[in-house]
């Protein structure tokens, strides 16, 4: 076959025949993936998507302001590029390519965004139980013309407050238990009438000359409220704050939702990225087999992917990070390489799937796992090798950092899993949970830090608390448990 | 299938209401640095973005981290030399080796640094001045008569004569006059011809007095005649003058410390920041003075220290000569002048004299900012008592007190107001 265009010039009938081809290629390995969408931008308009963590509809906050500076100081002094596209998860599945992007670049961003992301969106057992990717662009367009209307009747500083205190508690905004109802734009919209139409039926003004009822009964029985520490500190500040107004909960809400919406990216950011790369690289691949595009187009595709997928040693200027795409990648390829072509120690790792069928396998790590598990579970030896992995260890009581252990055949067990737990969770997000609210008492509310390992928060933890006071309305204090013992200073906003 | 979608058209900006966002919770910073950039430019640049710094812990959003201290293991890419139990030292600063977890920690006291745009930072110039949106909008209205052609008349003088014009009116005028006459000759040459050659004499001559009576006739249309004359028609059309000239007048003795100086800058940058809305081309002219006045460029006559004492008649009358030598027709004249006020014996009389008589019918607006000490008693100084007699006499002769910024706008108010309604 003769490849379908050649040079970097591209128009959108290319677009649609690189996508016809590409979607054939994907088909056969059978990708999943929803409809896709692509929207051509302008690198102006790719700086205003980045400052929005790439939503298109985001509610006005200086904090996006703020970001948007930032990465537009960047780029127009040339410290940093600009991503080729942003894939958000929603179906349909919507990419922003830039157009400056050449043809090939625009099939590799088509390959890697449209089917690679989108697959796993549609596959990864994170996203299906955690995001609707129907509902989110309705939700979006919900909370936005909410932000808006509340700003219209409460000033935009009584709304900028709610947001920032939300924001500074979004990392504890997230369930990991409980499926969320995923609202549509026509439910939430119900709901709020149906909760403003309540409050009006029952609206009675005697209510408030009753003497406490029941006042003795609930004496004493609540002395631990909530029975069980409850670690989503937003949803706790919006079904029990004291003090705070309907439209101030739903704020909560808002911000609590979108956090839940980011969360399984935060957690499968190796995944992703790695099984996107993947099969960008797998599908472009088969495209030039299939004679359907030239050298040229080839070389430059393997440039920006090399690029893409560099891992700099730790000494070196560049480093900034195991490079995720890079990680990412090198596991996805490696477990294709165990499938087909397992040597010995792969069987003695790997047995139930060395010698195995490659697309299952990668379809079944696609699905069931996230970043900390798929590591955890398919990191191999000769991985450990290829990247030179070493592990230090920073103890408190040690003078100086020790190697725990490198790539040989001692450490391969423990950089494994190591690397691992450096991707879990509590690495990431500090464990601060709610344990009490004094509901009977000065309705403070206290919150707990399970230390681990000795190490303690930031010193901004003392202004989160304050955050939290002005969402909960009375005193907060945070107390610092390790183990079974409180240890450290109570950090306290009083009412 | 793939749903293509061309968004480039659609709006771009999305970002600019959370940029003003930003911009407004800083504001205290960004105003410290636009007051520090007014200090630094010079008046023709006054009008220009700049950078902001703010310092990074400000704008931090604060949320549960790890600090430093405890426990921990991290893994790094790219081991050389390491083997297990292998020690090294800390790096300095505590910092982990670049451990993601801890990228954001140690961060130093880095600020964060943002351009402003012109039309920010202009808005942040006004809002220091407590300038009325009023007078920051409205573009004056400042004319002259300009003559514009404007077609042709048939009146005018032989100068503005439209010669081809003229000449094809004639050419018309002929054909159409001429029309009836070269058909009826037609008409009678040929009956002339039949007359003659049927030897019909007597007719024959008759017809001939009667074709030279019409020849003759038609000899007499007039080459050019009195309606065929057209005239380049020209008409005055009022015209906005594009140039203004204002002449920056400062007294730089002794008494005049910096603080003063920095309120005579945002005086001048105000009146020029003015002018520049409504004029083209904006020239500006510095005149410092002690005890005689002289001529400088704007680094001299913001930053330069003189001693000696103050005459003030000095600057008006080297203004009024650099104004009758290089800016005597067609320019808008401003005057600007800043001044403690201190000036003796019979300067301050003279001086308002000039003013009075030669400096103010020439120029459009005269504005005079007495600077005082924030301390200082409220006995006018000599100077002020003069020139607030000639103001009540005129009308463009404005002047103000002022020891704080805020001071400044309303020296303008008259002058802004004035101009909003022509």
């Amino acid at each position: 076959m003769s490849p379908i265009s050649h040079g970097a010039d591209w128009d959108f009938d290319l677009i649609e025949r690189y996508d016809v081809e590409i979607a054939k290629i994907a088909g056969d390995f059978g990708l999943d993936t929803y409809p896709n969408q692509v929207e051509i931008i302008t690198s102006e308009q790719m700086l205003d998507a980045y400052a929005s963590s790439g939503l298109p509809i985001g509610y006005p906050h200086w904090s996006y302001g703020k970001e948007f500076i930032r990465n537009e100081q960047a780029y127009r002094r040339g410290m940093q590029g600009l991503a080729y596209e942003i894939v958000i998860n929603s179906s349909p599945c919507i990419a922003y390519l830039m157009e400056e992007n050449t043809m090939t670049t625009q099939a590799l961003v088509i390959a890697h965004a449209c089917y690679g992301h989108n697959s796993f969106f549609k596959g990864n057992h994170l996203f299906r139980q955690w995001t609707d990717a129907e509902a989110i662009l309705d939700y979006l367009v919900f909370a936005r013309r909410y932000v808006m209307e509340c700003e219209e009747r409460h000033g935009a500083d009584a709304v900028e407050e709610v947001l920032d205190a939300c924001h500074a508690l979004m990392p504890h905004g997230v369930d990991r238990y409980r499926r969320p109802a995923a609202p549509t734009l026509k439910a939430e919209t119900e709901r709020l009438r149906v909760r403003e139409a309540h409050r009006e039926r029952d609206f009675n003004d005697l209510w408030r000359t009753l003497p406490g009822k029941n006042a003795d009964k609930r004496k004493g029985h609540d002395d631990h409220f909530p029975a069980e520490p409850q670690e989503n500190i937003l949803y706790f500040v919006e079904k029990h704050s004291p003090k705070l107004e309907p439209w101030q909960r739903e704020l909560v809400r808002i911000v609590r939702k979108l956090a839940q919406y980011f969360d399984p990216q935060a957690q499968t950011k190796v995944m992703n990225e790695g099984w996107a790369t993947f099969w960008h690289y797998t599908i472009l691949n088969r495209l030039h087999e299939k004679g359907l595009v030239d050298d040229g187009f080839m070389l430059e595709f393997l440039k920006s992917h090399t690029n893409v997928i560099a891992q700099p040693a730790y000494d070196s200027k560049a480093y900034g990070g195991l490079n995720p795409y890079a990680l990412g990648f090198a596991l996805f390829s490696d477990l294709r390489r165990i499938c087909e072509n397992p040597d010995a120690e792969d069987r003695a790792w790997f047995p139930d799937i060395a010698g195995g069928d490659w697309q299952k396998t990668l379809d079944f790590a696609m699905r069931n796992f996230k970043d900390e598990s798929f590591i955890g579970q398919y990191m191999s030896p000769r991985l450990i090798r290829d990247f030179h992995l070493f592990a230090i260890a920073d103890h408190e009581d040690e003078r100086e950092l020790v190697v725990d252990s490198i790539h040989d055949e001692r450490g391969y067990k423990r950089v494994r899993k190591l690397l691992a737990q450096q991707h879990a969770q509590h690495i990431r997000v500090p464990d601060v949970q709610v344990i009490r609210y004094e509901r009977d008492g000065d309705r403070s509310l206290t919150l707990r830090h399970h230390r681990r390992r000795g190490r303690p928060l930031t010193d901004a933890a003392a202004q989160v608390v304050a955050h939290l006071r002005r969402l909960w309305g009375f005193s907060v204090r945070l107390e610092t448990w390790d183990g079974e013992a409180q240890v450290g200073d109570v950090v306290e906003c009083a009412a | 299938m793939l749903h293509l979608i061309d968004r480039r058209p659609s709006s771009r900006g999305r970002s600019a209401v959370n940029r003003e966002r930003f911009l407004r919770r800083y504001k205290s910073h960004i105003q410290d640095a636009v007051k520090k950039m007014v200090g630094e430019r010079r008046l023709a640049d006054m009008e220009h973005g700049g950078e902001v710094h703010v310092p990074k812990k400000d704008i931090s959003e604060p949320s549960f981290g790890f600090g430093h201290g405890g426990d921990r293991e991290f893994v790094l890419p790219g081991n050389r030399e390491f083997v297990a139990g292998d020690r090294i030292a800390r790096p300095q600063g505590g910092g982990s080796g670049g451990n993601r977890g801890s990228a954001g920690e140690g961060d130093s006291e880095d600020a964060f640094v943002f351009s402003l745009s012109r039309e920010e930072f202009m808005q942040i110039f006004f809002d220091d001045l407590e300038l009325p949106n009023l007078a920051r909008t409205e573009l004056g209205h400042t004319e002259q008569k300009k003559s514009v052609r404007a077609g042709f008349a048939k009146t005018g003088v032989p100068a503005n004569l439209a010669i081809v014009r003229t000449l094809r009116q004639s050419l018309a005028r002929r054909i159409a006059l001429g029309g009836s006459l070269a058909r009826e000759i037609m008409a009678l040459e040929t009956d002339f011809a039949i007359a003659s050659a049927a030897g019909q004499a007597e007719r024959a001559a008759q017809i001939y007095a009667e074709l030279e009576r019409i020849g003759r006739r038609r000899g007499e249309l007039p080459f050019i005649d009195e309606p065929d004359l057209r005239y380049r028609n020209r008409v005055m059309r009022p015209e906005p003058i594009a140039r203004a000239v204002m002449f920056c007048l400062m007294d730089v003795s002794a008494s005049m410390d910096e603080e003063k100086k920095d309120l005579a800058k945002r005086f001048f940058t105000l009146l020029y920041l003015f002018l520049t809305r409504k004029y083209g081309q904006v020239d500006l002219v510095f005149i410092r003075h002690t005890d005689d006045a002289e001529e400088v460029d704007e680094d001299t006559f913001f930053h330069d220290t003189r001693s000696g004492g103050t005459v003030v008649y000095s600057a008006l009358d080297l203004a009024e000569k650099i104004r009758a030598e290089r800016y005597a027709r067609g320019w808008n004249v401003y005057v600007a002048q800043a001044s403690d006020g201190d000036a003796f014996g019979a300067d301050p009389a003279r001086s308002a004299r000039f003013l009075r008589e030669k400096l103010l019918p020439a120029t459009r607006y005269y504005a005079y900012l007495e600077l005082a000490s924030p301390h200082s008693s409220d006995h006018p100084s000599a100077l002020w008592s003069e020139y607030e007699r000639v103001a009540g006499a005129t009308d463009n002769l404005a002047m103000r007190k002022a020891s704080e910024r805020d001071q400044i706008y309303p020296v303008f108010r008259e002058l802004f107001r004035k101009e909003a309604q022509a």
